[in-house]
C-alpha cells in the first residue's frame, strides 16, 4: 500500500515550503512518525514525520527546492512495490537525493551485448528505458524506441497528483531573491557600502510572499539544441565511412607536388580544348597521372579478398564531387583508355551531371581507385577515408604559391600537397610512396 | 521461362552440360537405361549414349573412385550416389583421395568431380533413405558442399559444380524433388558456388537454413508475419562449404537475433558451425542467444509415420522457435 508524503501547510498564511534536508534516502526503511525530512518556511523550520511505515520508494523534490504546500514530496510503500502500475515507467522517479536511481533491471537481470553497446554508444541510462523483453529485459528494440522518443517529456500516464507542483511557487527560492535584489539598489543594506551581489538582502518576510501571489513572467527554458533528421544520403555516407574505417587499416602519406609544369601546360592548351567544348581542369591531369601511377604500382588498384588480393587490370577512377547535402563519387570507367582530352571531357560531364543529380546508377559503381579534391575548400592536406572495397584514395590539397629551394636558389612555385590514404593490408608504406612518387614525377614532368 | 520441378531443373542442368562439354559424363546406379530411380537422368542415356551415361555396379566406392580417376584424367564426371545414405562406402575415396589430391600434389593434380546425391527425409524412407550427410563432408577442407533449395538454384549451382575444378558434393533435398517448383530459364546460366541467398528480407530475426528447411523457414516466416507481426529474415545458405560468412554476419548485425535450422541431428550438425561463427564474430550485435532448431539426436529417421513427423523439422516448429527467440 503506497502512501504519499505531502508538503505540509505549516501555518495559516504559509503557502510553500523548502526542503532543507532529507533524513532518509530512497530505499531506506522508515517507521510511522519517524522524522523523514526537514523543511523550512517563512515562519518556521521543522521536521516532517513519515505518515506511514515502509520503505521510501521515491523522492521527488531535492534538497533546496521550494514547493507549494500540498505538493508530492515522496512515496512510501512496501519494498519492491512499483510506483504506478505493474510495469512502472522509469520517469516516475525524477530525483534521487543520494545519486542512485531505482534499479529497473528485469528478473533475469542481464544486458545483452547489443544493448550494452547501444547504451554505451549513446550514453544512456539503462534504468530509464522500459523493457518489453522476457522478464522485463530491455531489448534492442526498446533502446531503439527510446532513442526515437522525446526523453525529456514526462510520461503521459502520470496522474496529476503524481507530478511535482507546477507554477511559480515551484521555482527554487534563489531565483526570487535574485529578482528582489534587482529591484533594490546594490549595497543599500550594507553599512560599508560593499555590494552583496546576489545575496538575499534583508526584506520584510511578507513582501516576497505577496509578490509571489501575483503572476510572474515565466523564465524561458533554454532549448539544448535541435534534432536534424538523417537524409538517406547522410545515412549512406555514415554507414560507408564507419564500415571503411573498420575494414581497412588506414595509413596516409603526404607528398608535395610542384605543379608548374602542369600549370604551364594547361595555360598553353586550355584554349584549344575549349574549342572542342572541353574545360581543361587540374582534375583531368590528376586522373591521368593517377592512371600512370596505378599502372606502375598495381597494388593500389586492388581489392582485398578473403582468398587473396585482386589486382584490377583496368583503372576505373572515382572522382568525389561535393553536392548539396553530401557527396557522390561518379566513376571514370577505363580511364587508361582516355588521353588528356578524353579524361577532361569525362570529368566535366560527370561533375556536371553529379551536381544536377543526373548520374545513372552504374556510373557510381565499379570504381577501383578514388580521387577527392578537398583543396577546393582550402584544405592543405588531409587523411581521406578509403572508398570500399578499394585499396587507396588520393586527396588533392589547395594549390598555392610556395617558396621552394631549387638548385640552391629560392624559387616561387605553385604547389599542392597530395595525400594518399591506403589500406595497409594490401600495400605497405613503400608501395604507397611508390605510387606517390610516380604521380609526382608524372605531374612535375608534364610536357 | 518455364516453371519446373527441382528434379527437372537438375536434369536440365546435366543435359546442358553433357551437350556443352564432351568431357562431361554421368555414372551411377540405374542412371542409364532406367533413367535414375528419381528420373533425374531420364532420357539422357537415349540422347547421349552409353559412353556418356554409364550404369555402374552396385558399389559406391567404385563409383566415386572411377570418378576421381576420370577427373584426374581431365574428364568431368558427375557421379550419382543413389541415396546419400549409401555414400559411406565411398567416404574414404572422397575424404582421403578427392579432397586431398590437389593439396597433396602441390597444385599439380586437380579433381574436377561432382558427386550428386538425394538427401533428407520426410518421404517414408526410414533408416537408409532419409539421412543428412552434409556435416561429414563440410568438415573436410578440399571439398565443396552445395545444397540448393530452388529449381533455379539447382540448375545454376549444378552447372557451376560441374565446371568447378574442385570436388563438389551436391546434395539434393529429395522431399522437394517434385514438391518444389519454380521458374528456370532455358539459357546457359550459372549460380556461383559460395554466396548465400536472402530468401526473405526481414528486420526482427535472422533464420539460417538450406535445402528443404529453407522452404519451411520461408513458410514459417510468412506465418509469423501474418499472425504475430514478426518480420523474419530467411537466409538460404546454398553453399555449406565454403560458407558465406559475410552474409551470415550482415544478417545478424541487422536483426541481432539468430536461429539456425537444419534437418540433421542437432549435435555436430552443420548448423552448429553457423552458430559458432555467429557467436564468435557477431557477439556484440546479439540481442539473444544463438538458437539451433534441428532433428533429435536419434540414430536414424524413424520409419513409423508419426515418429517420422516427430523427427522432421516443419514450418510450425520453425514458427514456434521464431516466436520464442523474438520474445526473448
Amino acid at each position: 500500500m503506497k502512501t504519499k508524503v505531502i508538503m505540509p501547510k505549516l501555518g495559516e498564511s504559509v503557502v510553500e515550503g523548502t526542503v532543507n534536508r532529507w533524513l532518509k534516502k530512497q530505499g531506506d526503511a522508515v517507521s510511522e512518525f519517524e522524522p523523514l525530512l526537514e523543511v523550512s518556511t517563512d515562519k518556521v523550520d521543522t521536521e516532517v514525520p513519515a505518515p506511514a511505515s515502509g520503505v521510501v520508494l521515491a523522492i521527488y523534490i531535492a534538497e533546496g527546492q521550494t514547493v507549494e504546500a500540498g505538493s508530492l514530496l515522496a512515496v512510501i510503500g512496501e519494498a519492491g512495490e512499483s510506483l504506478l502500475h505493474d510495469d512502472p515507467p522509469a520517469t516516475t522517479a525524477l530525483i534521487a537525493t543520494n545519486g542512485t536511481t531505482p534499479s529497473k533491471s528485469p528478473v533475469t537481470g542481464h544486458v545483452t551485448p547489443v544493448v550494452a553497446r547501444m547504451v554505451a554508444e549513446h550514453n544512456l541510462d539503462l534504468s530509464q528505458i522500459q523493457g518489453t523483453g522476457r522478464g522485463g529485459r530491455v531489448t534492442k528494440h526498446d533502446v531503439e524506441a527510446f532513442l526515437k522518443s522525446d526523453k525529456t517529456a514526462p510520461a503521459a500516464e502520470l496522474a496529476p497528483w503524481e507530478q511535482p507542483g507546477e507554477g511559480s511557487l515551484f521555482k527554487p527560492t534563489v531565483e526570487y531573491t535574485d529578482s528582489i535584489a534587482a529591484k533594490s539598489p546594490v549595497g543599500a543594506h550594507s553599512p560599508t557600502g560593499v555590494s552583496f551581489g546576489h545575496r538575499a538582502p534583508l526584506q520584510p518576510t511578507t513582501a516576497p510572499a505577496q509578490q509571489r501571489l501575483h503572476p510572474v513572467e515565466p523564465i524561458p527554458q533554454a532549448a539544448p539544441g535541435e534534432l536534424v533528421s538523417l537524409t538517406p544520403m547522410r545515412k549512406f555516407i555514415a554507414e560507408h565511412m564507419v564500415r571503411s574505417v573498420e575494414t581497412s587499416p588506414h595509413v596516409t602519406t603526404v607528398f608535395e607536388i610542384d605543379m608548374s609544369a602542369v600549370v604551364a601546360h594547361r595555360e598553353a592548351n586550355k584554349t584549344e580544348f575549349a574549342k572542342l567544348g572541353v574545360n581543361l581542369t587540374l582534375t583531368a591531369y590528376f586522373v591521368a597521372a593517377s592512371v600512370s601511377a596505378l599502372r606502375a604500382n598495381p597494388y593500389l588498384n586492388a581489392e582485398w579478398r578473403s582468398d587473396g588480393i585482386f589486382l584490377h587490370h583496368a583503372a576505373h577512377i572515382g572522382m568525389a564531387v561535393a553536392i548539396e547535402g553530401g557527396l557522390i563519387v561518379p566513376v571514370i570507367k577505363n580511364a587508361q583508355d582516355l588521353n588528356l582530352m578524353g579524361t577532361a571531357r569525362t570529368v566535366n560531364d560527370l561533375a556536371l551531371r553529379a551536381r544536377e543529380k543526373r548520374l545513372k546508377a552504374d556510373e557510381t559503381q565499379g570504381g577501383t581507385f578514388t580521387i577527392t579534391n578537398h583543396g577546393v575548400s582550402g584544405s592543405l592536406f588531409a587523411t581521406p577515408i578509403i572508398n570500399q572495397p578499394q585499396a587507396g584514395i588520393l586527396g588533392i590539397g589547395v594549390m598555392e604559391k610556395r617558396v621552394k629551394v631549387i638548385n640552391d636558389a629560392i624559387a616561387i612555385r605553385p604547389c599542392i600537397y597530395t595525400s594518399l590514404s591506403f589500406d595497409h593490408r594490401i600495400a605497405d608504406g613503400a608501395t604507397g610512396d611508390g605510387f606517390m612518387l610516380t604521380l609526382k614525377q608524372t605531374l612535375e614532368n608534364w610536357a | 521461362m518455364a516453371t519446373i520441378t527441382l528434379i527437372d531443373a537438375i536434369r536440365m542442368a546435366m543435359d546442358e552440360e553433357l551437350a556443352r562439354d564432351e568431357r562431361v559424363f554421368i555414372t551411377g546406379e540405374d542412371v542409364g537405361k532406367r533413367g535414375g530411380v528419381f528420373r533425374a537422368t531420364q532420357g539422357l542415356y537415349e540422347k547421349y549414349g552409353e559412353s556418356r551415361v554409364i550404369d555402374s555396379p552396385l558399389a559406391e566406392l567404385s563409383i566415386v573412385a572411377v570418378g576421381i580417376g576420370a577427373a584426374m584424367a581431365e574428364l568431368r564426371p558427375i557421379c550419382e550416389i543413389q541415396f546419400a545414405d549409401y555414400i559411406h562406402p565411398a567416404f574414404n575415396q572422397i575424404v582421403n583421395e578427392a579432397a586431398k589430391t590437389y593439396y597433396r600434389s602441390n597444385g599439380e593434380w586437380r579433381v574436377p568431380l561432382t558427386i550428386r546425391a538425394p538427401y533428407g527425409g520426410g518421404i517414408g524412407g526410414g533408416l537408409y533413405h532419409s539421412q543428412s550427410v552434409e556435416s561429414f563432408f563440410a568438415h573436410v577442407p578440399g571439398l565443396k558442399v552445395v545444397i540448393p533449395s530452388t529449381p533455379h538454384d539447382a540448375k545454376g549451382l549444378l552447372k557451376s559444380a560441374v565446371r568447378d575444378p574442385n570436388p563438389v558434393l551436391f546434395f539434393e533435398p529429395k522431399k522437394g524433388y517434385r514438391a518444389i517448383k519454380g521458374e528456370v530459364p532455358e539459357t546457359d546460366y550459372t549460380v556461383p558456388i559460395g554466396p548465400a541467398r536472402i530468401a526473405r528480407e526481414g528486420q526482427d530475426i535472422s533464420v539460417f537454413a538450406y535445402g528443404m528447411m529453407a522452404h519451411y523457414a520461408v513458410m514459417a516466416a510468412e506465418k509469423v508475419a501474418r499472425e504475430d507481426g514478426i518480420d523474419a529474415e530467411v537466409v538460404d545458405l546454398r553453399t555449406l562449404l565454403p560458407v558465406d560468412k559475410q552474409a551470415i554476419l550482415d544478417s545478424v548485425k541487422k536483426t541481432s537475433k539468430a536461429l539456425v535450422v537444419y534437418e540433421d541431428n542437432l549435435t555436430m550438425g552443420y548448423g552448429a558451425e553457423v552458430a559458432a561463427i555467429i557467436a564468435d564474430e557477431a557477439f556484440e550485435f546479439l540481442d539473444g542467444p544463438v538458437k539451433r532448431l534441428a532433428g533429435p539426436d536419434v540414430p536414424a529417421m524413424p520409419f513409423n509415420h508419426t515418429m517420422q513427423e516427430y523427427f522432421m523439422v516443419n514450418p510450425d516448429k520453425i514458427a514456434a522457435a521464431i516466436r520464442d527467440l523474438t520474445a526473448y
